[in-house]
């Protein structure tokens, strides 16, 4: 506890990025005006930055990627089912029944949402795969923008986020919901975002949030075109990149 | 089995670091990976969405306590270094005198080995939520889920590590700097 009495794990929250906006800027003033509360900030900060240095996190081996793929992929595999299933799965299989329960109330437009929600977050994942993230890879905004050309038939902006702490890595054509897309990533931290971009086709969707399958998306209208960023990126990162983007796409 | 692919694959690295912080022997890690991901295949029919993630870290988590469990309990050793009870998220135990100290690694081997070492001088109760927070990234909420522990004590276990670890580390700087 520090000298102005602030609560140490509120210093820690904002750190880690789990404080609403409300919290985060009166914890921030916290640390403005507290010696003792910015040291604390100061060396949860440096700490982080040791532990995200290279080489801390241990890669898994080429030994067991090669026993992952022998494994997993041998067809006639048998596996001893679980004497009980639910019971390791943990809080997983509430959640699984719970979303069963859901399903069977949605309606045919819901339907749709969900068929394009999964096809955005398998573009995702299969984007996280060995060499499938970026067909063209750069940081350089004008390089990505007309890449694009030619291969479809519009253009998306394509904004820098750096200095925001979203770094740009590439370009790819992607095809999602019967369409050939612009997906446009970038990085938080280790997080890949996946920024998709289409011409606005006037589709109502209700909930600008959605969580499918773990991922956070995110959609919105900005420039006459279509927005949907898909990552696992903690939902503070993921609302300030929307607003970021928001911001910028908005013409 | 492709979806398997897809969705639970790509966080084999995670897995094994996770893995290795927790029984701190590279190939047990590497066996623990493994069965982990088989067995986890064969009940992903039963798994419908979710925090694909989350959902196969837990199960890393789960037996790498099971494996520090029955280490602990095989011991000829009447008692391991505190830091060795899976159970334990308790006071500090200074490691091992024979050993080399976590400190020393880090002035002898650089800053990324002196830093595992550092962590895996913590009690695994600490280092599970160290790992998955500070390496891995995931939220309160995931590392509560994983863990199978109220939000609170992931956050009041998270400040304990990092407390530790910050000490310790940045002592082992003093003297590193001191020294060059």
């Amino acid at each position: 506890m520090s000298a102005c009495g602030h609560d140490p794990l509120m210093i820690q929250a904002l750190v880690d990025g789990e404080l609403d906006a409300v919290h985060a800027a009166e914890v921030e003033a916290r640390i403005a005006a507290c010696p003792d509360c910015a040291d604390e900030h100061a060396r949860l900060a440096a700490l982080r930055q040791a532990l995200r240095g290279p080489g801390v996190r241990a890669a898994a081996p080429a030994s067991l990627r090669l026993r992952l793929a022998e494994s997993l992929s041998a067809p006639a595999q048998v596996v001893a089912p679980p004497r009980r299933p639910w019971a390791w799965m943990g809080g997983g299989a509430g959640l699984a029944i719970a979303a069963c329960a859901a399903l069977i109330f949605v309606s045919a437009p819901m339907r749709q949402d969900q068929a394009l929600t999964d096809a955005l977050v398998a573009s995702h994942v299969r984007s996280l795969q060995l060499d499938h993230l970026t067909d063209v890879v750069t940081s350089d905004q004008h390089v990505v923008k007309p890449w694009f050309n030619g291969k479809i038939d519009y253009s998306p902006p394509v904004v820098e986020l750096k200095d925001q702490g979203f770094p740009l890595v590439g370009g790819r054509l992607d095809y999602v919901g019967g369409r050939n897309v612009a997906a446009i990533v970038y990085r938080r931290g280790r997080h890949v975002i996946n920024l998709y971009a289409w011409p606005d086709d006037g589709r109502v969707l209700p909930a600008h949030v959605h969580v499918a399958q773990g991922y956070d998306l995110r959609h919105w209208r900005a420039g006459a075109m279509t927005w949907w960023a898909v990552s696992d990126v903690n939902p503070a990162d993921m609302a300030l990149f929307e607003t970021l983007m928001k911001a910028r796409t908005g013409r | 089995m492709r979806r398997f692919q897809a969705q639970v694959l790509p966080h084999a690295d995670a897995a094994y670091n996770l893995a290795l912080r927790l029984t701190r022997r590279p190939e047990t890690a590497e066996d623990l990976v493994h069965d982990a991901f088989v067995s986890a295949l064969g009940g992903f029919e039963a798994y419908r969405g979710g925090d694909a993630r989350a959902w196969i870290l837990a199960i890393v988590r789960n037996r790498a306590f099971d494996w520090l469990r029955e280490a602990r309990r095989k011991a000829t050793l009447p008692l391991g270094p505190a830091s060795d009870d899976p159970d334990d998220d308790g006071d500090w135990e200074p490691p091992d005198p024979g050993q080399e100290t976590p400190e020393a690694a880090l002035i002898r081997k650089g800053e990324a080995e002196g830093l595992r070492r550092l962590i895996d001088a913590l009690p695994p109760r600490l280092r599970e939520v160290l790992v998955l927070r500070e390496i891995e990234e995931l939220s309160y909420r995931q590392i509560a889920e994983i863990t199978d522990a109220p939000i609170g004590s992931v956050m009041s276990r998270l400040a304990r590590a990092r407390a530790r670890l910050g000490e310790a580390w940045r002592r082992a700087n003093a003297v590193r700097e001191g020294q060059s």
